[in-house]
């Protein structure tokens, strides 16, 4: 089987010492990344990128890999001890998780998060391995119809985020869209709700939105009432799971990690999805969707699942055509041309130690992650322990460094506290944040796909049902619509009965 | 606590050593780090020009020249924050063509872009490529400009955005053929290169640094070369010149600047590293994979460098106002 001679020739290159040693180093980085606050891979592989030039293209290549998983990794802790998704991917994990560290299962929450992404990022790698050209034969069918329609599918599951008032969750989503929308318009360049401010021209930051929505509007809430705080902090029960643990999360593990793995080939926004679907199809399908959003285990382990699945089969349109499927791709593509390789279909073929050693060292990364992350839980959850006045401003100083990084740019600062206020109100109104991140985040997609499907079919929109990929998508989306209003439909119906 | 101490020594030995040197003179340039921004995301084709200028500069000049990316506004917000920096030399910019279109795809433009910089020096001519999917039907370069003035807007042009270089180059391209087509905008190189690579769009020309390696996968059709001579990383490629399309022509040029009112010897030595910098054999070995070369160090000089811009912009202007495209 050829198969098997690639893959011992991959981890003959990953185990040597020195590329072992590597991938630790990037899974270090990653992980230490990834638990601060907005400080993500693309500002460290940026940083880094001077260094690999003196490395040899493999170990390079490893490092900056285990640097993008391992972030991943990290960047459920934030989500789940302080409500501060640093990246949209742990945005999903901040609702049940914080709600778990409420209740003082922040060690289980986070072990859930470990063993999930480790599980789902071992699977993905395998198909990495197996099935990477289909898988990007597959990616290239999707054309903008078909992106177009996975949107909507994505906005209309995005209902199932709120646990409470859909019409609030609604208008959340509609915000979000609408400041998603602002910035320059990307097919005629004109600027939209800027206001002439430049540094609203390419819209707003979704890293400062984020952390302002929920980590600052959170810790506002934490001030006004120390009361909850204390609770929190005295209950900090087992750090492991339990057998009754263990059985719930294998479910949404499975799931997650199948739909991280599909969505997480999709250049263009499939990735970020793969989160939001995994929670909502979660929900739907638990026989008690009521306790999502006040600490279902089940909203944690699915959503990492997915997203650690996602981050390692978005290699596969960057490993096998050269073409990056997000920054952090582009940047990989970018050291890889440092160190005189063009990247292209033919990589794989022409450098199958590259390729095939990137691939074992992923299964390594995973192993390391799993083995680094396990006993630093003891730690992160003691950091709960720290009196609230010393961890707070910590926290912000935190989030202060973590948005500049982003762009370098100050501005983006002023937007996360503009942002955390918003955050505060909306906690008082009883507004969920998360609905509003998916709007802000699919809004602009879903414009961008419908005017170039528009475009490109020349104004005819039946190109969205004579498709069959996009209309199987938007059959699905209808039906979920039907589902989601089907409940109240039948109340009204029973109501109309009795009288 | 003796760690305390020595730790609030150290960072008063560092301010102490700090403070000399904002008074120090062009003289003694460079006394520290120089930082050269590029206005566009780590890890494209411009981000690596630069990184590879940097190293070989920091090298020559003894203090480590750093890239910062700062991007967004199509290239302006980097420009903007260099044309603003202190002229000491401590802060460069490592633009491409965007520089001199800017000038006129931007009305609002905060700095101005002939006065507002001192010219370091050109640092290459990156060619482009227009390519086409696989399955589009003309065969060459003459036989593709025919279908396109047969189907007029019924062929799909991608670029990478407003602005980008591959929206330049079908601007460029429809001009000179006096045919519109239907242009598709995407964010970056990378989206639209999938759909090219998909089939959902026909045409798209851009910097070889992006094309090379599908083109020699046979993943996208290959129809003509931009610049005056064949590249050595693709000898079958024709170029426009050869006949095709004579006056269609088009490079990615890429310049380093400082800010107006920097010491003259601060810009001679910037240009003196850059001259070593496009002649180190490294340098030039990495660029040859991205199809490219150094250009001639008599064009890399501050004084030709400055009347090129001057050239480009007034080249632009009416290309870009006849499209009636612009960025804001």
């Amino acid at each position: 089987m050829e198969i098997f001679d690639n893959l011992a020739l991959g981890f003959s290159v990953a185990f040597t010492f020195q590329n072992i040693l590597y991938c630790f180093l990037g899974v270090l980085l990653g992980t230490l990344i990834g638990v601060l606050p907005g400080l993500g891979p693309v500002p460290t592989i940026a940083m880094l990128l001077p260094i690999t030039f003196g490395l040899p293209p493999v170990a390079a290549l490893i490092m900056l890999s285990g640097i993008y998983y391992g972030a991943q990794y990290g960047g459920s802790t934030t989500a789940i001890l302080i409500n501060l998704p640093g990246e949209s991917s742990s945005v999903v994990t901040a609702i049940d998780g914080y709600q778990m560290a409420r209740q003082g299962r922040a060690g289980t929450a986070l072990a859930t998060a470990a063993l999930g992404s480790f599980f789902a990022g071992s699977v993905a790698t395998f198909l990495l391995a197996v099935f990477a050209p289909p898988l990007a034969d597959l990616a290239l069918k999707f054309g903008p119809p078909e992106y177009f329609a996975l949107m909507v599918l994505g906005l209309i599951a995005s209902v199932a985020l709120a646990s409470g008032s859909v019409i609030k969750a609604l208008a959340m989503v509609v915000l979000g869209i609408l400041l998603g929308l602002s910035g320059q318009d990307v097919y005629t360049g004109t600027p939209r709700f800027t206001f002439d401010v430049i540094e609203l021209a390419d819209g707003i930051e979704f890293v400062a939105l984020a952390m302002g929505v929920f980590g600052i509007g959170e810790i506002v809430r934490n001030l006004e009432d120390e009361h909850t705080r204390t609770v929190m902090v005295q209950k900090v029960k087992g750090l492991l799971l339990s057998k009754d643990d263990f059985k719930r999360i294998i479910g949404p593990v499975l799931r997650g990690t199948f739909l991280g793995s599909f969505l997480g080939i999709l250049p263009g926004g499939g990735a970020i999805l793969s989160s939001f679907a995994s929670y909502s199809i979660e929900k739907k399908i638990s026989r008690h969707p009521e306790r999502f959003g006040k600490g279902a285990i089940e909203g944690v382990a699915g959503p990492e699942s997915a997203n650690n699945a996602g981050a390692q089969t978005s290699f596969i349109p960057m490993l096998t055509l050269g073409i990056p499927s997000n920054p952090v791709m582009a940047l990989m593509i970018g050291a890889l041309i440092i160190q005189g390789i063009v990247p292209g279909p033919n990589v794989v073929n022409e450098q199958p130690n590259l390729f095939w050693g990137i691939v074992a060292s992923m299964w390594i990364g995973n192993f390391l992650l799993v083995v680094l992350n396990l006993p630093l839980i003891g730690i992160w959850v003691r950091l709960l322990t720290v009196p609230y006045h010393i961890l707070f401003p910590l926290i912000v100083g935190f989030c202060c460094i973590g948005v500049y990084s982003v762009n370098n740019n100050e501005f983006d600062v002023f937007t996360m506290a503009l942002f955390g206020l918003i955050g505060y109100v909306l906690v008082k109104l009883q507004c969920e944040p998360a609905p509003l991140l998916l709007g802000f985040i699919i809004g602009p997609m879903l414009e961008e796909y419908l005017r170039r499907a528009m475009l490109i079919s020349r104004g005819d929109p039946l190109v969205f049902v004579s498709r069959p990929i996009s209309a199987t998508m938007l059959g699905l989306a209808a039906l979920a619509l039907l589902v989601v209003l089907l409940p109240s439909v039948r109340k009204k119906r029973e109501d109309a009965f009795k009288e | 606590m003796r760690n305390l101490k020595s730790a609030a020594i150290a960072l008063a030995a560092l301010a102490l050593s700090v403070a000399p040197f904002a008074a120090a003179k062009a003289q003694d340039f460079p006394s520290r780090n120089v930082t050269m921004i590029v206005p566009f995301a780590a890890g494209g084709p411009t981000d690596t020009v630069a990184r590879l200028i940097a190293e070989s500069m920091s090298r020559s000049l003894g203090q480590q020249v750093v890239v910062e990316n700062v991007g967004g506004a199509g290239g302006t917000r980097g420009a903007g924050q260099v044309a603003k920096a202190a002229p000491d030399g401590y802060t460069i910019l490592l633009h491409h063509i965007g520089q001199a279109t800017s000038a006129t795809l931007y009305r609002k433009l905060p700095y101005n872009v002939l006065t507002d910089f001192e010219e370091v020096g050109l640092v290459t001519d990156v060619p482009m490529t227009m390519i086409g999917k696989s399955t589009l039907e003309p065969k060459d370069a003459a036989a593709l400009i025919a279908y396109v003035k047969e189907k007029k807007d019924g062929v799909i042009y991608g670029n990478a955005g407003v602005g980008s270089a591959s929206h330049l180059c079908g601007m460029l391209f429809m001009s000179a053929i006096g045919t519109p087509m239907t242009t598709v905008p995407y964010q970056g190189t990378g989206p639209a290169m999938n759909d090219l690579v998909g089939g959902q769009i026909d045409l798209m020309c851009d910097q070889t640094t992006n094309t090379t390696g599908q083109i020699k996968a046979g993943k996208v059709k290959a129809y003509g070369v931009t610049t005056p001579n064949r590249l050595k990383s693709l000898p079958d490629i024709p170029t426009f010149k050869e006949g095709a399309l004579p006056g269609f022509e088009i490079a990615v040029w890429h310049g380093l600047y400082a800010p107006k009112g920097t010491p003259k010897v601060t810009i001679d030595k910037l240009n003196a590293a850059l001259l070593t910098a496009l002649q180190d054999p490294k340098v030039i070995a990495r660029f040859a994979d991205l199809g490219t070369e150094p250009v001639a160090l008599e064009r890399a000089t501050p004084e030709v460098h400055e009347k090129f811009l001057a050239a480009e912009v007034a080249k632009w202007k009416p290309v870009i106002e006849q499209a009636g495209v612009f960025a804001d």
